[in-house]
């Protein structure tokens, strides 16, 4: 074999790996719309937020000092502390779940049966609000995220791979990080249908994602299932945000990964948990391949910006309900 | 005017010697509107406790209405409704069921991507009691609390005949077994009082003949309390011990079927006998 079918191999790994962190955003989404129908657009600032957070606690950082400074005169930054990763996830963690009851309190709860649009619309706002309050909060300069996972290229695999090709080919070159996440999104996605086909409460999450009615009839409280479901989305966020935070620093554009996230779902179907799962993959294997065959040698690269939107166009055009959504069919 | 059935007092003993206890439930002067619309106007009525008590009337006559009452989905503006003997506050539809009171809907209103096994365990929810956090980490007695539930609804999918069906998703199935598993999902919360919105509508002979024979045995087997919406007149004189004949919100009969049958206003009402 040439050491160009080798490298074309190693884009494809490294696709399957960027398409996992897609994956894990696009989860996000499918879990609140599933059981709400609601499109949230704060999913990536969620990412975001608890990413910022989750540097707070870790640099011990004191949360609105910018704010404290400018009306007490005082210089106060840190309070002198750095948690151990492990705790500050934990801490992040609750940040999450009490921005989940917040969110059902203050937000859900007086737009109860309004149109989808509304809802949507709400999640904006909710995103530029939460945009700016996790500014105030913890400050807007990029930060640095590590907890403990090593990064850059993965030697062993580098080495013992390196025969493969021939005297041209130096082995696979695989971020290290990518490969964690790789595992910890896997056995996130196994935690969360384990959870959900064999527990009360995950019965009750798809008993409400199916029919409201019925599952009011039956003694489930929508308002705590709602808050269960942003806790959830709260909780992947926080993995994504400690994913793409470790591979490019913590700062506002992350809130951008969420868009790539759209052509995921119009891959893979709103309603589709396994479907968010494969179409990240689909995506992220796509427009790296479509880049190393097609995009570089013939049209001048930087394909990948617009790839992933070209396949869910087409996609909508013959395929509206996406891979694995449910096929919509209207009585007449 | 309405005519009061001589037995409703403190309960009876049906022609098929079933015993007929105190009132589970009493409907006293309720009155619900939407708006400037009036669904219900002054109704009373009581359901005994063993009794299979049917509400019945024309298209539009507020049936419906009366199950959604019940069942905490509508609060009525005037009128109180007596549960075991107390006085019931508005309560929301969840915590309805958590006193006991389950339901079917007219239109099938089952998690349809969900097996029949499933759907049916969402019924044993308001008997399941460990928290979240041990649920996640299926620790204690979570595991041991959904094996004691599926024995019980292992149960009901025998006596519904519906074994099958146990693993496919309810979506798929037919019209007919979606209704039986929809009852089975309201038996299994063991009930003190079971509500049918017309369980046999939309059914054939043969499907109706089935139901009508679930509910029978459910009622003879586990001594539970039904009230039921039909529109099949047939049926409900068939299988009901008292009538409650509704039509354009107001109550125009109580009584026995036979009783029902000969009340002129209940003939009038159903012959379509112009409403001046």
């Amino acid at each position: 074999m040439p050491a160009e079918f080798y490298y074309g191999v190693e884009v494809f790994l490294n696709g399957l790996m960027a398409g996992v962190m897609y994956s894990l955003v696009a989860l996000g989404f499918v879990l609140i719309f599933k059981a709400s129908g609601i499109f949230n657009y704060a999913q990536g600032i969620m990412a975001l937020f608890a990413a910022l957070t989750l540097v707070g606690f870790q640099e011990g950082q004191i949360p609105f000092s910018h704010l404290i400074n400018a009306i007490f005169g005082t210089e106060v930054h840190h309070f002198g502390w750095h948690m151990p990763a492990f705790f500050a996830i934990l801490a992040a963690l609750v940040i999450m779940i009490i921005f989940a009851w917040l969110v059902e309190k203050l937000i859900l709860q007086h737009l109860v049966n309004q149109e989808p649009i509304i809802l949507f619309m709400a999640t904006i706002g909710l995103a530029y609000f939460m945009e700016g309050f996790g500014d105030l909060m913890w400050g807007s300069n990029v930060k640095k995220l590590d907890i403990g996972i090593p990064q850059g290229g993965n030697f062993w695999i580098e080495e013992s791979t390196a025969f493969l090709g021939g005297p041209d080919f130096y082995g696979f070159y695989l971020d290290t990080l990518d490969i964690y996440a790789t595992f910890i999104a896997a056995a996130l996605v196994i935690a969360l249908v384990i959870f959900s086909q064999y527990t009360k409460t995950g019965r009750a999450l798809r008993a409400v994602a199916d029919d409201h009615q019925a599952a009011l009839s039956v003694g489930i409280s929508l308002r705590a299932i709602w808050v269960i479901v942003w806790a959830i989305a709260g909780f992947v966020a926080l993995v994504a945000g400690i994913m793409w935070g470790a591979k490019s620093g913590v700062q506002f554009s992350l809130s951008l990964i969420a868009l790539k996230a759209l052509p995921v779902l119009m891959l893979g179907g709103f309603t589709s948990i396994p479907g968010a799962i494969i179409g990240g993959l689909i995506i992220g294997v796509g427009e790296k391949m479509f880049e190393f065959l097609i995009g570089a040698p013939l049209l001048g690269g930087a394909t990948e910006n617009w790839f992933a939107y070209m396949v869910a166009l087409v996609f909508l055009v013959f395929r509206p309900q996406g891979l694995f959504g449910e096929k919509i069919i209207e009585r007449v | 005017m309405s005519m009061q059935s001589a037995q409703s007092a403190q309960g009876y003993v049906t022609a098929d010697g079933r015993k007929i206890g105190g009132p589970v439930m009493e409907m006293e002067n309720i009155t619900l509107r939407f708006g400037g619309v009036t669904a219900i106007q002054d109704i009373s009525f009581d359901i005994l406790e063993g009794e299979i008590r049917a509400i019945i009337g024309p298209n539009g006559a507020g049936k419906s209405s009366m199950l959604n009452v019940i069942n905490g989905f509508y609060h009525p503006q005037e009128g109180r409704i007596l549960y075991h003997g107390e006085e019931r506050k508005p309560l929301k539809p969840y915590q309805i069921a958590y006193q006991g009171i389950a339901r079917t809907f007219q239109n099938i209103a089952l998690f349809k991507g969900m097996t029949t096994l499933d759907n049916i365990m969402t019924g044993r929810l308001t008997h399941m009691k460990t928290n979240l956090l041990s649920q996640a980490l299926w620790w204690g007695r979570a595991e041991k609390e959904e094996v004691e539930n599926r024995e019980i609804v292992e149960k009901i999918i025998d006596f519904l005949e519906i074994q099958t069906i146990r693993k496919t998703p309810v979506g798929r199935l037919p019209y007919g077994l979606q209704k039986r598993v929809e009852l089975g999902r309201a038996l299994a919360a063991e009930p003190s009082l079971l509500l049918l919105d017309e369980p046999m509508a939309g059914m054939n002979v043969e499907e109706k003949e089935d139901m009508s024979r679930f509910i029978l045995d459910v009622n003879d087997e586990f001594g539970t309390t039904i009230a039921l919406i039909e529109h099949d007149m047939g049926v409900v004189m068939d299988i009901a011990d008292r009538v409650v004949v509704m039509d354009y919100g107001k109550k125009i009969g109580d009584g026995t079927p036979a009783e029902v049958r000969s009340n002129q206003a209940v003939i009038d009402a159903y012959l379509g006998v112009s409403h001046d």
